[in-house]
């Protein structure tokens, strides 16, 4: 036990450092992850005119929101891993007495208190521009929030470490992230709050990993209407299912594994 | 008992053939053939604690493909592998903790950031401690003469360097079972003979067992007493570095030097003639008839000076690599 925080505590430590030494990256990247403002200046003026049952304010919120858990949720353990694998650097890591997911799951994390800063001044940055959106939740529903994005990030590193696996038989993992993404776009509710979705496209959706990403904790923040039991117990089944796939195929992905170059 | 045991040991890959052109193209994309390449093939030996092996092959002779199925990192097609009293490819951290592979052309080390902080996270992840962390990082990198360097950037270092603080990273957790594939590629001499001299304090302070690969035939003849052959596969020696010469070049090397220049034609009467610089000449001689050679060399050439000696090491593996398939 006393190791294992010992390792917590390196790991987050060196990642940290690891992280913090590209600055410019770092801004580029909250940057790019800037879509959902793009996205939210369109709904706002489209909800002057139709009728969504969102006001624009309602919209403002609802990206901002998005805007916030992709930043907490951002994921690219699949190139990481395929790098890996394709390069050989894998090897170096089977032979540490650690699972070699560890390494990716500290920088994912070191990365996220890396970028929060950021993330924060743009996010004070928007409701100066835009003053009629601001709102502060609740302890309460920023708790259940921080529950929500944090078990959000959880399933989709799952998801993609998963998919990453693939890289032992393809050496092309990150084409299947690609193909996958599109769905993910448009079913999370990063384009449109799902709110706004036809009832038969909200009801398969529900049915999928993706709305549980961007949608739900996204919801929670701003007050719109979520089943949150449901809501939990749908992402812990999935994380679940994901779980036993990727540790499954990893598996099967290390008798093949012939530490290719290395 | 041994400290690496290797019975029948075979690795057979899969690998697709692609015929060139579009047409090739198509059929891969549709109707993907592969041909199975017999990496290794029924490879036996035995290595006892504290020795220090060269393994010698030319390159896809299945040397580092061997080497993998010893750490672990590739599970054996059949055979049986024993390291350290545990079967690597179940990786258990009993045999991670005692085994350390280093890879010349591979790093572990994070680019970016100081040598330390990459040893950190590897105390870490052995369990070493703070104080033992320092203890060997200190001990380590006195006989490497790496002090100073550990703060900068790892980019920021030059090859040797680098190679040395990788070779550091790969023993902090006191390893007693090295495996060095190519450890001095690309150093230059200064940086090869320090890790060389290193690697065998290395060896003699903690009794460690090596198993070395190099190209560079002076790290084979300065560390190991025994090596290993491999040829397509296939374990076609097994025994001392003095051995191997006897056994694929019954020949030796005749240095001499003449009062006058003879041209190449003139000498090839004599023996094999490996080079020929004005006055001198160097041929190789079939040991059985090797004083009829010389008798015949002082009789006919005006001969200022004369020197036999076993022919360099490379001559002889080279040799063995060109005859292609070779006898066992």
């Amino acid at each position: 036990m006393k190791r294992l925080f010992r390792i917590m505590q390196t790991f987050a430590t060196v990642y940290y450092a690891y992280m913090v030494e590209y600055r410019a990256e770092l801004v580029l990247w909250v940057l790019s992850g800037s879509l959902p403002i793009i996205l939210m200046g369109v709904w706002t003026q489209a909800a002057q005119r139709g009728n969504f049952g969102l006001s624009p304010v309602d919209f403002a919120r609802y990206f901002m929101a998005v805007f916030l858990v992709r930043q907490i949720t951002v994921v690219w353990v699949i190139w990481e891993f395929e790098r890996e694998v394709l390069e050989g650097k894998l090897s170096f890591r089977l032979l540490q007495p650690i699972d070699p997911v560890w390494h990716h799951v500290f920088s994912h994390a070191s990365e996220r208190l890396a970028r929060l800063p950021f993330a924060v001044l743009l996010i004070v940055l928007f409701f100066i521009l835009y003053p009629a959106a601001i709102f502060v939740p609740n302890i309460l529903t920023i708790a259940l929030f921080l529950l929500a994005a944090g078990l959000a990030f959880a399933l989709n590193f799952l998801i993609q470490y998963t998919l990453a696996m693939v890289a032992f038989w393809t050496e092309r993992a990150s084409s299947l992230q690609e193909f996958w993404f599109l769905f993910y776009l448009f079913l999370s509710g990063a384009i449109a709050p799902l709110a706004v979705f036809p009832e038969s496209v909200r009801t398969i959706a529900q049915l999928t990993p993706f709305p549980y990403l961007i949608n739900f904790p996204a919801s929670i923040l701003v007050g719109l209407p979520v089943n949150l039991i449901q809501g939990f117990l749908v992402m812990l089944a999935w994380c679940a299912g994901f779980f036993a796939l990727n540790r499954w195929l990893w598996r099967k992905g290390l008798k093949q594994y012939s530490g290719m170059g290395a | 008992m041994s400290t690496i045991v290797v019975e029948h040991l075979s690795k057979v890959y899969p690998v697709a053939v692609k015929e060139a052109g579009l047409k090739g193209t198509l059929t891969h994309f549709f109707k993907r053939t592969y041909r199975q390449v017999k990496a290794v093939q029924d490879v036996s030996f035995k290595i006892e604690p504290g020795e220090i092996v060269g393994f010698l092959g030319a390159n896809g002779a299945g040397k580092t493909t061997t080497l993998k199925m010893l750490t672990g990192l590739i599970h054996p097609s059949s055979g049986r592998v024993e390291v350290a009293g545990h079967i690597p490819f179940q990786r258990r951290s009993a045999f991670l903790s005692q085994v350390t592979l280093v890879m010349g052309q591979k790093q572990q080390l994070i680019w970016d950031l100081p040598a330390l902080d990459s040893f950190k996270i590897n105390a870490a992840v052995y369990g070493i401690s703070d104080r033992a962390l320092e203890h060997r990082v200190g001990e380590l990198s006195e006989m490497l003469s790496l002090g100073g360097k550990l703060n900068q950037p790892v980019r920021k270092l030059s090859l040797g360097e680098r190679m040395k603080a990788e070779l550091l990273a790969a023993l902090l957790h006191e390893p007693n079972v090295l495996f060095l594939d190519e450890p001095t590629l690309g150093l230059d001499v200064n940086a090869q003979v320090a890790v060389r001299e290193f690697l065998r304090e290395y060896n003699q302070r903690y009794r460690a067992t090596i198993l070395l690969t190099s190209h560079y035939m002076a790290d084979i003849t300065a560390l190991c007493e025994r090596v290993l052959m491999i040829h397509q596969g296939q374990l076609i020696y097994d025994g001392s570095l003095d051995g191997l010469v006897d056994r694929f070049s019954p020949c030796r090397e005749v240095k001499v030097e003449f009062a006058r220049p003879y041209s190449a034609h003139e000498l090839s009467v004599y023996g094999d003639i490996q080079d020929v610089d004005k006055q001198y000449a160097r041929f190789l001689v079939q040991q059985e008839g090797l004083t009829g050679a010389i008798a015949k060399i002082l009789a006919d050439l005006q001969v200022i000076d004369l020197t036999i000696s076993d022919p360099p090491i490379e001559e002889v593996i080279g040799r063995v690599f060109q005859a292609g398939t070779v006898a066992r």
